[in-house]
């Protein structure tokens, strides 16, 4: 983001690259100027930040109305969980989306945390690239300052509408109200209330009468913030919906309480199911291999410091005395050279030292994981199943960035569409802009392939290629009957659910590396079946969390984790970790489930075998067969308690460990058919799945 | 399957055990022998098992000096409470349930008979008893070696095949048949020809001519072969039945009747003479009722394709199944030691064909029935 930011700045200020000499003139043959350098000068101006991303937006995340509202409810409840949780303050999120006409939405989202100062409201709902997470290394949501700014450009852009804000900062003092839009070709904010100073709106009854007087929402808090914005915008549910962010946010948000009212009037809770905030995060300076060569030599310029090393211990993490000193002599400089001094020549002398000196790795508390019992909660919460396990890895480094990674694993449950209720299915079925059911189901629900969506279909005798919207009364039965029974527990494919600092990524999953990583894991090995290089299948939902002081995402809308090797070996060796544990499980129900199988067997037969001798010898049936029943009970519990499937003997069922939670299913309304237990095949030899360092 | 009353009409129907032969009541004593240890069993909480004898090729040996093959003591043990054995371990007490209704009502049924009988869906499942009948046909001969009764001796029997004609009077259930008045298609022999069902009446044949199937044998009745040479002419459809052996054993040591067989030159007919003179393995249990050690083999021999000049044209290639088959048949305990034997199948391997029967037809059409038979006898040119 760093460059990107720069490259643009550079790229278009009026700096002549190449002199117009006598080679321009040339000789007579050359092609006929069209313009010179003062010509060409004169229209070449400053352009603002807000005006190339006015021009760019789906740079931001608004590339069409329906991720636009996304974007929206994503960034203000990113800023305001970010807000709250550096103030300490357990998160209370309003969200409260609303349709104000055709292709119209607002979008409110209030927060409990501490307010913003009257003189920076302006600036931080006004202002392209104005904030505090930028300038530092610490795991937060946001990272650049762009996000809810850019939201309300886009809502001034599609609507003319203002951006309102009001905060207040304590119990005793009064809230501020503004309205506020964003001068793109300035960069600045425009004060349009209050004849631009804003509104002042006192405590107590009189404060009550003024906000009903300005129309302005407001749920009574001592302190906190509510931001509106009103856009042009499609809502829709199912994939990529504000529903699933919000449902997936609370999930790696334990901490967290949201509630949700959506354009139809629903509302939506999502209570905390932790009383504490997750460990503050420690700020950190940045690490030197983590530094390129650009940004030393802005720090270089910047430097408080007088002496190199004194610059390179103060600058820098994990830079003791020693190793600046070593640093230097790397370079082939005086530790007590000025830093003044350093020229672009000595600056790359010294990027080149960093990279062949050794520096510790750097401190990684700065970083603060969910946690493994937090993680199944918010699984369990939220993701119906029988078995949950989960993993947190010790942290790690990248390019001189801490960064950790955990993984929380769901298996069982019903797969989306048998949870659909039928009104939800209409109003799905008239919202979507999917051109065939078959696309519809496909898109609408997360687990379901196109292989599923035509056995759907099929059941329901209905076409693939039948337009959602369309579709009568009868024939809608007939698809929320059949996505009810046909079985897709074998054809489901596992559910991914990727997080950066606690924020869902919705778009992009295979340009990401979780998705690839979880991939490229051999789950067979685990009981699951798998296609070479596909997602596994089976009913799964693994959510994978990295957590770090500077998330590399491929671009800037942050959807998707750049593959960083450290960062995919991390991954794997948490997916491993879980695997492990699900595959135990599965055998450990497979196991009982032949035990099961066994006694059925037996039971099968002992009825005829009753019925049979008692007709020959004339003994009482029903006493035998009870006698033999209870033979059978003691002959299979014993076949049962020596041997697993491969006739080995076991004594102690194996230890899944810690992590895990296991739910006993007390109905289970269709029987398990057996595909989805435990695949055909047999787990191969197991792939030598342990750290390799 | 609840317990019917007792005045039921299949109780009613009933034969009061007084009046059962004593060869019924052994075998329903056997019956109710081997429910009672299921009785047994279940009470002091042991599994149930039965022991049947192995009817494999291992559990099976040659006794010399009776020169027919015998079972061993080998026995495979079936559990009711083993996986791989539940299921036959419940079909063959339906089948001793079945035996012994077939007995106390005093009918008999086939196997295919059987197999309907007992063929119904297990309460609560979708499974069926008896898939097939091969299913049941092998579960009844599982009872008959596990408690030592024939086949005859439950009450089933197998369809009729083979047919007989010649120089003999006989009493099938009451009725007298006199085989020299059967027309074209002969005595159909029954299955079960025990004393009881068949007894001989009067018998002027000096022989046994036994052929291998219908189409020879016809050649044979047409001519009046059986008249001609004073004898009695059977076939048994390929490998012969059971009821055909027993009638052959029954004629060659009640009757003193020399057995001749007359069978293909090809593995397949050196196996139905070792099965009639030592036995089969399957029913190896039986070969003291149905074994003729002293039975011969007149032909078709390896030599015959020069020794009669037939043409190439009647050759039939031997496949590799018939050179392995062959192979085997020489090792045979009871061929073994057999020069002869060994040369005759030598030569077939050598000769890398096989000759029917009817090849000698090529000669001329009564050739068989005229000159080869005849001229084997008369020179007492067979094996032994």
């Amino acid at each position: 983001m760093t460059e990107r930011v720069q490259g643009v700045d550079a790229g278009v200020k009026p700096v002549p690259l190449a002199p117009p000499g006598p080679n321009g003139q040339g000789n007579g043959e050359a092609p006929r100027r069209r313009a010179t350098a003062h010509s060409m000068a004169a229209s070449q101006r400053d352009i603002s930040v807000s005006e190339f991303f006015a021009k760019n937006r789906h740079l931001l995340g608004f590339d069409n109305p329906r991720k636009a509202l996304l974007t929206t409810v994503k960034e203000a409840v990113d800023n305001a969980l970010d807000a709250c949780e550096e103030a300490g303050i357990l998160p209370e999120v309003w969200v409260h989306v609303r349709s104000t006409g055709e292709n119209r939405f607002q979008v409110a989202v209030q927060d409990n945390g501490p307010g913003i100062l009257k003189k920076t409201i302006p600036l931080i709902f006004g202002k392209l690239l104005y904030g505090s997470k930028f300038h530092r290394l610490r795991m937060s949501r946001g990272q650049q300052g762009i996000g809810i700014s850019a939201a309300g450009m886009y809502g001034l852009l599609t609507t003319g509408k203002p951006v309102k804000i009001m905060s207040k900062i304590d119990k005793g003092k009064p809230a501020h109200y503004y309205e506020i839009q964003i001068d793109t070709k300035r960069n600045e904010p425009e004060i349009l209330n209050g004849k631009g100073e804003g509104d002042e709106i006192p405590c107590g009854e009189r404060g009550r009468q003024a906000i009903e007087k300005l129309g302005i929402e407001w749920v009574e808090v001592e302190h906190g913030t509510r931001v509106t914005i009103e856009l042009e915008a499609r809502f829709q549910r199912g994939r990529g919906s504000v529903d699933e962010y919000l449902e997936q946010t609370a999930l790696a948000n334990p901490h967290v309480t949201l509630h949700y009212m959506d354009p139809e009037g629903q509302e939506k809770h999502y209570l905390r199911v932790a009383e504490t905030l997750p460990p503050e995060p420690k700020e950190i300076k940045p690490h030197p291999y983590g530094v390129e060569l650009g940004m030393l030599v802005a720090m270089l310029k910047d430097a408080k410091a007088s002496t190199l090393s004194q610059f390179l211990t103060t600058s820098f993490s994990r830079v003791s005395a020693g190793v600046a000193r070593r640093i230097c002599e790397a370079a082939g400089l005086s530790p007590r050279a000025s830093v003044r001094k350093i020229g672009r020549h000595e600056a790359d002398a010294l990027y080149k030292a960093i990279q062949e000196t050794r520096i510790p790795a750097p401190a990684t508390d700065c970083i603060s994981p969910i946690g493994e019992e937090l993680l199944l909660k918010g699984l369990h919460q939220l993701v119906p199943g029988e078995f949950y396990a989960a993993a947190t890895r010790p942290p790690a480094v990248y390019r001189g960035n801490p960064f950790q990674i955990e993984v929380g694993l769901a298996y069982g449950g019903a797969p989306a569409t048998h949870r659909v209720p039928k009104e939800t299915l209409v109003e799905l079925l008239s919202q979507s802009d999917a051109r065939t059911l078959r696309q519809f189901l496909a898109t609408t629900f997360d687990g379901l392939g196109v292989e599923a969506a035509d056995q759907i279909l099929h059941t329901a005798k209905l076409r693939r290629r039948m337009s959602p919207g369309k579709l009568k009364e009868a024939e809608i039965d007939r698809l929320h009957e059949a996505m009810q029974n046909v079985s897709l527990n074998d054809r489901q494919t596992m559910t991914v659910l990727r997080y950066a600092n606690r924020v869902p990524l919705l778009f992009q999953a295979g340009a990401c590396a979780i998705t690839q990583t979880v991939m490229q894991t051999n789950w067979r090995a685990y009981g699951l079946s798998q296609s070479r290089g596909a997602l596994p299948s089976g009913p799964v939902t693994v959510m994978v969390h990295i957590a770090s002081v500077w998330v590399p995402f491929t671009s800037e809308s942050k959807e998707a984790v750049a593959g960083y090797p450290e960062i995919q070996k991390e991954l794997r060796l948490a997916l491993q970790a879980v695997g492990r544990k699900l595959g135990m499980y599965l055998k450990r129900r497979q196991k009982a489930r032949h035990e099961g199988e066994r006694r059925n067997l037996f039971l099968r037969y002992l009825g005829e075998v009753a019925t049979a001798v008692s007709r020959i010898n004339r003994t009482d049936r029903d006493a035998l067969y009870e006698q033999l029943l209870k033979v059978a009970k003691r002959k299979t519990a014993e076949a049962d308690a020596k041997y697993d499937e491969r006739g080995q003997r076991i004594d102690e069922e194996e230890d899944l460990g810690e992590h895990v939670l296991i739910v006993e299913r007390a109905t289970s309304p269709t029987p398990v058919p057996a595909a989805c237990v435990a695949p055909a095949e047999h787990p191969e030899v197991a792939e030598v799945d342990d750290e390799i360092d | 399957m609840a317990k019917k009353p007792r005045t039921s009409a299949a109780e009613q129907r009933e034969i009061d055990p007084k009046d059962l032969s004593p060869r019924d009541r052994k075998t329903l004593g056997q019956i109710t022998g081997l429910a009672d240890t299921v009785v047994k069993a279940a009470a002091s909480g042991r599994d149930p098992a039965m022991d049947i004898p192995a009817r494999t090729l291992s559990n099976v040996r040659y006794n010399k000096t009776k020169r027919f093959i015998e079972m061993g003591a080998a026995t495979n043990r079936r559990q009711l409470f083993n996986l791989n054995q539940a299921k036959s371990y419940m079909q063959t007490m339906l089948v001793a349930e079945g035996a012994k209704r077939l007995i106390v009502q005093g009918k008999t049924t086939s196997l295919r008979g059987m197999y309907y009988l007992l063929k119904h869906t297990i309460e609560g499942t979708r499974e069926e008893t008896f898939d097939d009948q091969e299913e049941s046909d092998s579960v009844i001969e599982d009872l008959e070696v596990a408690i030592e009764a024939l086949r005859e001796e439950l009450h089933v029997y197998a369809k009729n095949a083979g047919a007989m004609v010649g120089e003999i009077t006989l009493i099938d259930s009451g009725d007298t048949i006199d085989c020299t008045r059967m027309g074209s298609g002969g005595y159909s022999i029954p299955s079960i020809v025990e004393p009881e069902v068949i007894q001989f009446a009067k018998c002027n044949a000096k022989f046994i001519l036994h052929v291998e199937k219908d189409t020879v044998w016809r050649r044979f009745n047409e001519d009046k072969f059986w008249k001609t040479h004073k004898c009695i002419l059977t076939h048994g459809g390929g490998q012969p039945p059971r009821g055909v052996r027993r009638l052959l054993y029954r004629m060659h040591h009640e009757l003193d009747l020399p057995v001749y067989c007359l069978l293909d030159n090809d593995p397949w007919g050196y196996y139905i003479y070792s099965v009639i003179k030592q036995g089969s393995i399957n029913l190896a249990y039986e070969s003291k009722r149905m074994a003729i050690p002293d039975a011969r083999y007149l032909g078709l021999r390896s030599k015959d394709f020069e020794e009669c000049g037939l043409s190439n044209s009647v050759k039939i290639d031997l496949s590799d199944t018939d050179r392995k088959r062959a192979h085997q048949i020489m090792k045979y305990p009871w061929f073994a030691h057999k020069k002869p034997w060994q040369k005759e199948i030598e030569k077939l391997l050598e000769n890398g064909f096989k000759l029917e029967v009817e090849a000698l037809i090529s000669k001329d059409i009564s050739y068989v029935t005229e000159e080869y038979t005849p001229q084997r006898l008369a020179d007492q040119d067979w094996l032994d």
